[in-house]
């Protein structure tokens, strides 16, 4: 299962970012796919990205003269978040992939979670609205419309945007100013906590995530517990990078669908693949 | 109480089907048109210079 992860994560990425041209010579995909937006948080200035990043496309709409309800963004959430949930984000996002690879790097003792987690999870809410959504429009830049997202906090567009256009692009490196430097800074602290801490950006700061978590209890793509053959044992806990208990697994927004408790069960009472008339949806009263 | 189930086995659909009326409410709108102009040029707030 953990191989085949990393396999999809691998493939997906590199499906999703595979203008091989614009890497080479620093420019970015122009084509009729941008059209469409990625499940997964991938910046459209990523000179390899063929397709748009949904939260940089709700901000564009909001950022819009007048108001509009984002409905072509909506419509990717709802779509997206009914299928599939978070599982979006343990199998497809490109950076849910830069943050797992970094937690394998064999320093530092390894935490699951941050001290005031019980707190600190709900950051992503506040980014989502704050940042990403309807707060952006009124609280930066004197009431101008920016993508405060964007432009003040979003490491995947440093990572995946920045860093290879300036590397190639010498006409936008000559315009380097203290908003890059502040957004290094924010990319270096993601780095750095991801390679001790679990997905610190998915579990604090990820307004996407903060989307898909609230599809998690009824997405199509569920972790199926049977209470019948459930021996109570704690092993799918101690093995979920974030400690979700058994009974909670299917409806938390924390959830990323990772499958490392169906891994471990020793009981097999935790699956992807409901069996007919026997399990229900983790959390699920009858 | 078997509605009430169901219906939470497949709100899914209901979610999909959510998803279409805002992509067509969407397209009416001229959003998409949006979102291309905006990924297809570089976003410099996106890359730390805007």
């Amino acid at each position: 299962m953990k191989k085949i992860r990393l396999g999809v994560q691998l493939l997906f990425t590199i499906l999703t970012n595979g203008y091989v041209y614009g890497f080479l010579n620093g420019k970015i995909y122009q084509g009729r796919m941008k059209y469409v937006c990625v499940p997964g948080l991938n910046c459209y200035s990523c000179p390899g990205a063929i397709g748009s990043c949904p939260i940089g496309a709700l901000q564009a709409l909001l950022n819009q003269k007048g108001f509009e309800i984002p409905f072509a963004v909506l419509g990717f959430f709802f779509l997206f978040g009914s299928v599939l949930g978070r599982f979006v984000c343990g199998w497809l996002c490109p950076f849910g992939l830069v943050q797992d690879l970094l937690h394998k790097i064999p320093v530092f003792r390894k935490r699951k979670k941050l001290p005031l987690h019980h707190i600190l999870k709900y950051g992503k809410y506040l980014t989502l609205i704050f940042l990403a959504g309807i707060g952006s429009m009124f609280l930066f830049d004197g009431f101008a419309k920016v993508p405060a997202f964007c432009k003040y906090l979003c490491p995947s567009g440093t990572f995946f945007g920045a860093l290879p256009l300036l590397s190639t692009n010498e006409l936008l490196r000559s315009q380097l100013g203290g908003l890059f430097f502040w957004k290094l800074g924010v990319l270096l602290v993601i780095v750095f906590l991801s390679i001790k801490v679990y997905r610190p950006f998915c579990q604090y700061l990820c307004p996407l995530g903060a989307i898909y978590g609230w599809f998690n209890r009824f997405s199509l793509v569920q972790v199926h517990w049977e209470k019948e053959r459930c021996i109570s044992c704690g092993a799918c806990e101690r093995a979920c990078p974030v400690s979700i208990p058994a009974e909670e697994i299917s409806r938390s927004p924390e959830c990323i669908r990772c499958g490392k408790c169906v891994q471990v069960c020793p009981a097999h009472c935790l699956s992807f693949r409901k069996r007919q008339g026997e399990s229900l949806p983790c959390g699920t009263e009858e | 109480m078997n509605i009430w189930k169901n219906s939470k086995k497949h709100a899914w659909i209901g979610g999909v089907l959510a998803g279409v009326c805002c992509f067509g409410l969407g397209l009416a709108e001229g959003q998409f048109a949006v979102i291309w102009k905006k990924a297809v040029m570089i976003c410099l707030e996106c890359i730390g210079i805007g």
